[in-house]
C-alpha cells in the first residue's frame, strides 16, 4: 500500500514521515530499555513480566500478521503454530530431563539456542503440511479450515500422555543462553526484547522485497498476479511457512517465559486472540499487531483486575471495533491524515 | 455385530444434530456470505433455554417450545443488532464481531447461570429402550432424535426444493447478486434465513441437553465440528451439510466406539484410551483433507 511506496519516494512530506517513522524507533528503543529499571524505581516488577508477554505475542500476532494483513488469507489456526513452537521446547526439556532419547533417536535439549531453532523448523514443517492442503481452498472455506486443522494439532497433544495430555508438560528450568542467568525475569526480558528486534528488522525488509510486494498484490487481484505468470499458490504457502515460523519463535519464547506448555496454547479462542491483535492494531502494518498485542494483553490485564467475568466486557467492546472502525486503530489515525485510504 | 449397529445408530444421531447446525451455517454462508462463528452460541441458547424450563416445569413439551423460541429471539436479535451491519464487510471483521458475540454470551451464561453443567431429565415417554431387531435394545430418545432429525431434513427439502421462498433461498445462494437485481427484497430474505438457522440452532440445542451435561463451551465444541461439515459438504448446499454430517457423525462414533478396544491390543490400558481419543478427534480433520485433495470445493458445491 501507499506506506512502503512513501518510504522510497523522495518528495518532502515522505522525508518528513520517515524523520518521524526513526524518532519514533528510537522512543521505542528507549523505552524498552529503561522499563525494567522503571518498573524496579516504581515498585512495580510485574511491569517487566506483564511487558515481556506483550513482546511474545507481538511476535505472534506480526507473524500472523503476514499472511492476515499482507497476503489477505485470513487464517483462523495460527495458535496451532505457536502451541507447537512451545511443545518443541517442552518435550526437547521433558527428554532432557529424562536423559532419554525423543522417537528413539533424537536426544532432548535445554539450549535455548538448539529448541528455538527446532522450534522454527518444526512449526515451519507443520505449517508446509496444514498450508500446502488449506491452501487449496479460498475465502470462507479457508477460515474454516485453518480452524479445523489447528483444532486435530490441538487433539493431537490432548491424546499425548506421554507429554501430559490434557494437563500440559511443565519445564522447570528456562533453557540456558550462553552464561545468561535465564532465571532472572529482567534478563529474561532483554532476551525477548532482542529476538522480536531481530525478528521485526528480518520482517520489514522481508515485507519490502519483491517477495512482500507479490504478496500485496495477491491480496488485492489474486487473478491478474495469476495472470501475469505469477504461481500465487506458491507465495501463499512460503508466506504461509514463514509465518508459521514468527509463531512457532514466539511459542518457544512463551514455553520458556512461563515454563509450562499445554493444549491451552493451542486453543481456537487463542487463534482468535491473534487475529484480534492483528485487527485491533490494523493489519499490513509493521508494528500494527505489536501495538494490537499491547493493547489486547494490557485490556485483560486490566479487566480481570476488575472482574472476573472480563469477557463479558472484552465480548462487545470488539463488537464495537469490529462495526465501527475499519481495519484498526492505528488505521483510524492514518486516515484522517490520508483519506485516500 | 449388535454393537456395531448400535455405534451406527449413535453416529447417525449425531449426524442429524450435526446436519441441523450445519444446514443453518451453510445457508448463512452462501447467502448472506457471513460467517458466523457464533452459531454455537444459539445450540447453546437453545440448549439452556430447554433445560431451565425443563427443571422449573419438568414437562418436556414447555422446555422444547422454550428452547426453539429463546434460539429463535436471540438469532432475530443477533441479526438486528450485529450481522445486519455485516454483510458488505470482510470475512476478519466478520469474524472480529461473532468472535466477540461468543465471548459475550458464553460469558453472559456463565454469570446467570454458573459454571456447573446442568442435566436435563429424560421425558418419561421417551426414557425406555425400543428392541429394534429383537434382542436388541436401543434407547428411545436416540430414536426419537433421528425421526425428527430426518423429518426436519425432509422438510427442508420440500420447503427449499418446492415452494417458492426456498426458490429464492436456492437462487441466493448461488446467484446472489442477480438476486437482488431482480428486485427481491433481500433483506427480508437474509432475516428468514437467519431466523431459520437460528431455530434449526436451538432445536439441535434442545434436543442435546438429556444427552450431554449443558454447559459453557458445548457450543463451539460442535461449531468446529460444523465446519468440518460444510467444508466436506460444499458451502450453500443444504444436501451437502446432510451427507457431510452424516459422514462425520458416523466417522467419529465408531473411531471414538472402536479404536480403543483396538489400540488395547497393543499398549497399556490407559495409554491406549487417551491415543485412542485423541486420534478419533482428528479422524474426521483427516477425512476433511482427503476430500480438499480431490474436490477443494467440497462434495456437493453450491457455488462456483
Amino acid at each position: 500500500m501507499a506506506r512502503t511506496e512513501a518510504a522510497a519516494g523522495v518528495n518532502p512530506g515522505a522525508r518528513r514521515i520517515l524523520l518521524l517513522r526513526g524518532a519514533g524507533l528510537v522512543v521505542l528503543a528507549v523505552v524498552l530499555l529503561l522499563l525494567p529499571m522503571t518498573a524496579n524505581a516504581i515498585g512495580d516488577p510485574a511491569l517487566i513480566t506483564l511487558a515481556t508477554r506483550m513482546i511474545i505475542y507481538a511476535i505472534a500476532a506480526a507473524s500472523l500478521n503476514l499472511i492476515l494483513g499482507y497476503g489477505g488469507l485470513v487464517s483462523f489456526g495460527h495458535a496451532a503454530y505457536f502451541g507447537v513452537g512451545g511443545y518443541v521446547v517442552g518435550i526437547l526439556y521433558f527428554h532432557f530431563a529424562a536423559d532419554d532419547l525423543f522417537l528413539g533417536f533424537i536426544p532432548g535439549s535445554n539450549q535455548f539456542l538448539i529448541t528455538l531453532f527446532a522450534a522454527m523448523v518444526v512449526s515451519g514443517l507443520a505449517a508446509l503440511v496444514l498450508g500446502a492442503l488449506s491452501l487449496r481452498t479460498t475465502g470462507l472455506q479457508f477460515i474454516m479450515i485453518t480452524l479445523a486443522f489447528a483444532q486435530m494439532v490441538f487433539f493431537l497433544f490432548v491424546s499425548l500422555k506421554v507429554y501430559g495430555g490434557d494437563d500440559g508438560l511443565i519445564v522447570r528450568r528456562r533453557n540456558l543462553l550462553f552464561g545468561l542467568n535465564m532465571a532472572n525475569d529482567t534478563t529474561f526480558y532483554f532476551v525477548c526484547v532482542t529476538i522480536a528486534a531481530l525478528y521485526f528488522a528480518v520482517f520489514w525488509r522481508l515485507v519490502g522485497s519483491r517477495f512482500g510486494l507479490v504478496l500485496g498484490g495477491i491480496r488485492q487481484n489474486e487473478r491478474r498476479l495469476a495472470a501475469i505468470g505469477i504461481s500465487t499458490y506458491r507465495y501463499k504457502l512460503v508466506a504461509f511457512v514463514i509465518a508459521g515460523i514468527g509463531a512457532g519463535i514466539a511459542g518457544a519464547l512463551m514455553a520458556n517465559f512461563s515454563k509450562f506448555v499445554s493444549p491451552d496454547m493451542l486453543h481456537w479462542s487463542r487463534s482468535g486472540e491473534l487475529m484480534i491483535m492483528v485487527i485491533l492494531g490494523g493489519g499490513a502494518t509493521l508494528f500494527g499487531p505489536a501495538i494490537g498485542a499491547v493493547i489486547l494483553v494490557g485490556l485483560e490485564t486490566v479487566l480481570t483486575g476488575w472482574t472476573e467475568h472480563w469477557q463479558f466486557i472484552l465480548g462487545p467492546i470488539l463488537i464495537l471495533i469490529a462495526l465501527f472502525t475499519r481495519g484498526g486503530v492505528l488505521t483510524l489515525l492514518e486516515n484522517r491524515r490520508a483519506p485516500d485510504a | 455385530m449388535t454393537l456395531a449397529l448400535e455405534q451406527i445408530l449413535n453416529g447417525v444421531q449425531f449426524g442429524v444434530a450435526l446436519f441441523l447446525l450445519a444446514a443453518g451455517l451453510t445457508l448463512i454462508f452462501g447467502i448472506m456470505g457471513v460467517i458466523n462463528l457464533a452459531h454455537g452460541s444459539l445450540y447453546l441458547i437453545g440448549a439452556y433455554g430447554a433445560a431451565l424450563v425443563s427443571q422449573r416445569t419438568g414437562s418436556f413439551i414447555l422446555a422444547i417450545l422454550a428452547g426453539l423460541a429463546a434460539s429463535a429471539i436471540a438469532g432475530l436479535i443477533i441479526e438486528f443488532v450485529v450481522i445486519r451491519k455485516l454483510y458488505a464487510r470482510d470475512h476478519v471483521q466478520q469474524v472480529l464481531a461473532t468472535f466477540g458475540l461468543i465471548l459475550f454470551i458464553n460469558e453472559g451464561a456463565t454469570i446467570l447461570f454458573g459454571r456447573q453443567p446442568l442435566f436435563v431429565a429424560m421425558p418419561p415417554a421417551l426414557s425406555g429402550a425400543v428392541e429394534i431387531i429383537p434382542g436388541v435394545p436401543y434407547p428411545t430418545y436416540r430414536l426419537a432424535v433421528i425421526a425428527v432429525g430426518l423429518l426436519v431434513a425432509f422438510g427442508l427439502y420440500l420447503f427449499v426444493n418446492k415452494t417458492r421462498v426456498g426458490m429464492l433461498v436456492r437462487a441466493g445462494a448461488t446467484h446472489r447478486d442477480m438476486v437482488r437485481a431482480l428486485g427481491v427484497d433481500i433483506r427480508l430474505l437474509y432475516t428468514l434465513v437467519f431466523g431459520l438457522g437460528a431455530l434449526l440452532a436451538g432445536l439441535a440445542g434442545l434436543m442435546a441437553g438429556p444427552l450431554l451435561a449443558v454447559q459453557v463451551g458445548m457450543g463451539e465444541q460442535i461449531l468446529i465440528l460444523t465446519f468440518v461439515v460444510v467444508v466436506i459438504g460444499g458451502v450453500g448446499s443444504i444436501r451437502g451439510a446432510f451427507f457431510g454430517a452424516m459422514i462425520v457423525g458416523i466417522t467419529d462414533t465408531l473411531l471414538r466406539g472402536f479404536l480403543p478396544a483396538l489400540l488395547r491390543s497393543l499398549m497399556t490400558t490407559s495409554q491406549a484410551d487417551a491415543l485412542a481419543a485423541g486420534l478419533s478427534s482428528m479422524g474426521i480433520y483427516l477425512i476433511m483433507a482427503l476430500v480438499l485433495l480431490i474436490k477443494p470445493q467440497g462434495l456437493f458445491s453450491g457455488q462456483n
